[in-house]
């Protein structure tokens, strides 16, 4: 169906008749509102939008949304998904996880999903912590994390979701922030003009159980000096007055202030292409160096790796090129027989 | 050569009605091979045939020892065959630890085709031997063929410069060829593997046919065996005929399963014996559209099939006891989301890792309660290897039409096992009718055909019917998340209604022999050849006995309990520790008796009869 043949949907297409059950003041209330936005500007015809979750707060997402959507168990979306994904590329995939349910039990199939670079969009919702079950520490949850079920602090190293990506080889690995609708909604577009693997990292609030997870993100004062957004071909500056960037030295990255010889030819220019992985890595380990600004944005896309399920076709088609068209009652008769008569 | 002819010495031919002949030797050397060939031959005469490939897990034990010991037994007839045979006849056995291994089971004056060459001190040691059985008058009660198997070989390859560690691979063929010519068998079928595997390698080609003539023409031209054999064939029903394994005949019933339904195949698989056939095959026949996806795990093996079933594709998953195990929540899902899929539990000795290629009967009650909360599972079994494909195509029918998971349990006797097997006519095949929904007009993803209980199967891309399904609990007809008491209990009964509505689809029990009388066999699985052969043996001396096979676990058929009623003692011969019996005698009230072998072995023949003199007696 192209696009012109479409219904004009508005976002009210995309909403559901079911009662949101996540608490109030949920981050997830925001993620919702910006897919939903989203998705009646894609062109996709609303039958052909499937959205497929795993378990946890994040995974209740499905039936919010008004298009075929299948909430299934804990950690198994993205391999329920590359199953649909495989025998219907026809279909637009979503996976709606979170940190424990996608790093955590579903860990394996997240990296796997990854780099067989299978055409689903993953909204990886990231609040550091497990809610539905009330509050126990996540696989993002920073060294010595008091909670439910730690309550003299983490031993766990976390991982850092972007990295892991990265490390699986993922073709588009980007991330954003509950609440900033715009660089979310810009975030998801890009997510989903790619043809592969889309890995989106939303930073997530749980008011309830990790509330100001973000903060250094979030608050207004902070957010310019803690904060940098990646756009391609830009210099990587910050700052309340932009007045700050990143340059590159040796293998690391410095922050440098503007001014005093120090112009923007110096700093490092965002490169979303950068076939290099050590690249991306480098920019995804810095919000872990006191001093240097957390980028948001997309860290790595390549448009034009190829695509699982692609692969997997053509190589059917090659195979029935070369020995021509499906007769059963030859598959049952080959190789020796023998008759036996009346 | 010697360009004077010698007439070859006047031998006796004998003619038999059956023989059971079995090739053991390291797991080098080549003894499945060897075992195949043997059984094509047989097959291609017009034999009856059942075969038991036996092999260590070990890809390559150390050389000679016991651990590495394979074997591979084929018992071929002019009348029916219904197991691989008790005994053997003629055992062939390439060194000293598979003699020890297999001796027990050769018959009395049985022959015995050693090879000479292995039998050094070093050789004995490895088999833990502290005499040599050759010399110490411990295998006189057998007819003894010591032949130097690796020096002949040798010699009959020595113009093709080969270096002997390839010339000794070829050492089997020569065992091969012997064997033959012992059965009065063509070696053509085998001339005609060898150049097809072997393409384009000459020398190989040239090596392996040289050793196996050169073992035949040994035989000739030495006075070796005084007896050959002929065992006619078979009187077979007119059609044509193959040979087929388990596990070959499950995937061709799956690609005929989606032929007749029109839905493209999609197999979930994570490598695991005695499964990993399957995928092997399913993923040459791309041809017709099918998908074979390696999955990275057991759980991702089936929640891929579940996606490609939600999206319209006949979705299956093949694997094994612990590979079960792995996938038990993503089959209470597919029970909750109701959706087709077949999965193939090819049964092992367990419990954990277990004996990976050895055969147990023991996952029946995983199959049928192992998921949490009530989560009700069709269950079918194939009773021989030929009859693995009409299962698969069974399972895939019943899995569509009550929109159900469905599970066959194979195990590892029929999945590497192999009979003589008639082609089906493609024509005759049922058809597998396929409804999915497209009227959006009161469309509800929860309401029920009122015969089969299914709910449509809605699949994305179909404008309208816009939905969302789950693993939480759902309202009755609408599907929507519902938490309520008496909704749940509703669901939970409809859901065991449905599969128990799938025995409109299951076929009365019959029993084979008496229809009433002193004993009933009950069984199911892989025991059905040594149970029908145990019956009918014993009925020839007179007993009244019936034997129902049982190929639907769950539902049972209606009229089984009828049908228990009708002799005075229930026999249910398992290899396990008595999961069907404990099922007969909870469900019916019927003092049904276990008989159980739990030793990765199928049983015999005479194990089954002497239970049944033992009950009768």
């Amino acid at each position: 169906m192209s696009s012109a043949t479409l219904p004009p949907y508005a976002k009210k297409d995309f909403q559901t008749d079911q009662e949101i059950r996540w608490c109030p003041g949920c981050g997830d209330y925001a993620i919702l509102s910006a897919v939903q936005s989203v998705f009646p500007e894609l062109g996709i015809p609303k039958e052909k939008l499937v959205v497929i979750s795993g378990i946890g707060c994040s995974s209740r997402f499905p039936y919010y949304m008004n298009t075929f959507g299948f909430h299934t168990i804990h950690g198994r979306a993205p391999a329920i998904a590359t199953g649909l994904k495989i025998t219907r590329p026809d279909l637009e995939v979503w996976v709606a996880t979170g940190d424990g349910d996608s790093l955590s039990i579903g860990g394996n199939h997240t990296i796997h999903m990854l780099r067989r670079n299978v055409g689903l969009k993953v909204l990886m919702f990231n609040n550091r912590i497990y809610g539905l079950t009330k509050g126990q520490y996540s696989p993002t949850s920073e060294v010595g994390k008091k909670t439910k079920s730690t309550p003299y602090g983490t031993a766990d190293r976390p991982f850092n979701p972007i990295a892991l990506a990265l490390g699986a080889n993922a073709t588009f690995v980007a991330r954003s922030v509950d609440i900033f609708q715009q660089h979310l909604k810009d975030t998801l577009r890009k997510a989903a003009a790619h043809k592969g693997s889309a890995y989106v990292e939303i930073l997530q609030n749980c008011n309830i159980f990790n509330d100001h997870a973000w903060e250094s993100f979030t608050e207004k004062d902070a957010r310019s000096e803690h904060v940098v957004q990646l756009e391609h071909g830009k210099p990587l500056i910050f700052g309340k007055n932009r007045d700050k960037g990143l340059r590159l030295n040796g293998l690391d990255l410095e922050v440098v202030s503007l001014g005093n010889g120090i112009t923007e030819k110096d700093l490092l220019v965002h490169d979303q292409h950068n076939p290099q992985p050590a690249y991306a890595f480098l920019l995804a380990h810095v919000e872990e160096r006191p001093g240097l600004p957390a980028p948001i944005g997309v860290f790595r896309w390549w448009p034009d790796q190829p695509r699982y399920e692609d692969t997997v076709a053509a190589q059917i088609r090659d195979v029935q090129a070369q020995r021509g068209t499906a007769d059963l009652g030859k598959l049952l008769h080959a190789g020796d027989t023998w008759e036996v008569h009346a | 050569m010697s360009t004077t002819l010698v007439p070859p010495p006047q031998r006796k031919r004998e003619t038999l009605e059956r023989a059971v002949i079995r090739f053991c030797g390291d797991s080098g050397d080549g003894m499945q091979i060897t075992g195949s060939q043997f059984t094509n031959t047989v097959a291609l005469y017009g034999n009856d045939l059942a075969t038991l490939p036996d092999f260590p897990a070990e890809i390559r034990a150390p050389a000679g020892t016991l651990p590495g010991v394979s074997g591979f037994q084929v018992h071929f007839s002019s009348s029916d065959v219904y197991t691989p045979g008790d005994s053997v006849d003629a055992l062939v056995a390439m060194n000293p630890a598979a003699l020890k291994m297999n001796l027990p089971d050769l018959k009395p004056s049985g022959i015995l085709i050693v090879n000479l060459d292995n039998f050094e001190e070093m050789d004995l040691r490895k088999a833990q031997m502290t005499s040599n059985p050759l010399e110490d008058h411990s295998l006189d009660g057998y007819r003894v063929f010591p032949v130097e198997l690796t020096k002949l070989t040798r010699a009959a390859l020595k113009d093709l410069g080969l270096d002997a560690k390839s010339m000794d691979r070829c050492k089997n063929f020569f065992a091969l060829g012997m064997c033959y010519w012992l059965y009065n068998r063509s070696m053509e079928t085998s001339l005609r593997w060898i150049e097809d595997k072997f393409k384009g390698k000459l020398q190989l080609v040239q090596a392996n046919r040289m050793a196996m003539q050169a073992g035949y023409t040994y035989c000739e031209a030495t006075e070796a065996f005084q007896i050959t054999y002929e065992i006619p064939p078979a009187k077979l029903s007119p059609g044509v005929y193959r040979n087929i394994s388990g596990n070959s005949a499950l995937a061709m019933g799956f690609v005929a399963a989606s032929q007749k339904s029109g839905l493209p195949l999609f197999q979930g698989s994570y490598p695991i014996t005695p499964a990993s056939d399957i995928l092997h095959e399913l993923s040459l026949y791309k041809n017709f559209g099918v998908i074979t996806f390696q999955a990275e795990d057991e759980i991702a093996a089936i929640t891929a099939a579940i996606g490609a079933a939600y999206g319209g594709a006949l979705g299956i998953t093949t694997t094994s006891g612990p590979g079960m195990a792995l996938k038990t929540e993503a089959l209470g899902l597919a029970v909750a989301v109701e959706l087709p899929l077949v999965i193939c539990d090819i049964q092992r000795g367990g419990p954990s890792t277990g004996l990976p290629t050895k055969t147990e009967q023991a996952d029946l009650l995983q199959a049928l309660f192992g998921r949490n909360s009530e989560a009700p599972i069709p269950v079918l079994a194939p009773s021989t290897p030929g009859d693995c494909f009409w299962i698969a195509l069974e399972a895939s029918r019943i899995a569509i039409k009550y929109m159900v998971p469905v599970i066959v349990l194979s195990d590892g006797y029929l999945a590497n096992g192999a009979e003589p097997w008639k082609i089906p006519d493609v024509s005759q095949l049922p058809e597998i009718p396929v409804n999915f929904e497209n009227n959006p007009e009161g469309f509800r993803p929860y309401k029920r055909n009122p015969e089969t209980l299914a709910r449509p199967w809605a699949i994305p891309g179909t404008p309208g019917l816009e939905h969302r399904i789950g693993g939480l609990e759902k309202q009755d007809v609408s599907g929507n998340v519902n938490y309520e008491p008496l909704n749940h209990e509703r669901m939970v009964r409809l859901r065991a209604q449905k599969v128990a509505a799938v025995v409109q689809d299951v076929p009365d029990a019959i029993p084979a022999g008496d229809e009433s009388g002193d004993l009933l066999i009950v069984a199911w699985g892989s025991t059905f050849g040594p149970v029908t052969a145990a019956v009918r043996a014993q009925r020839a001396k007179g007993r009244r006995i019936g034997h129902v096979h049982l190929r639907h676990l769950n539902p049972l058929p209606k009229n089984l309990g009828d049908v228990l009623m009708r002799y005075d003692r229930v026999l249910v011969p398992e290899m396990n520790m008595g999961q069907l019996v404990m099922l007969l005698r909870a469900k019916y009230l019927v003092d049904a008796v276990g008989y159980n072998k739990i030793q990765g072995k199928p049983f015999k023949q005479s194990e089954i009869e002497h239970k049944i003199e033992e009950l009768l007696d």
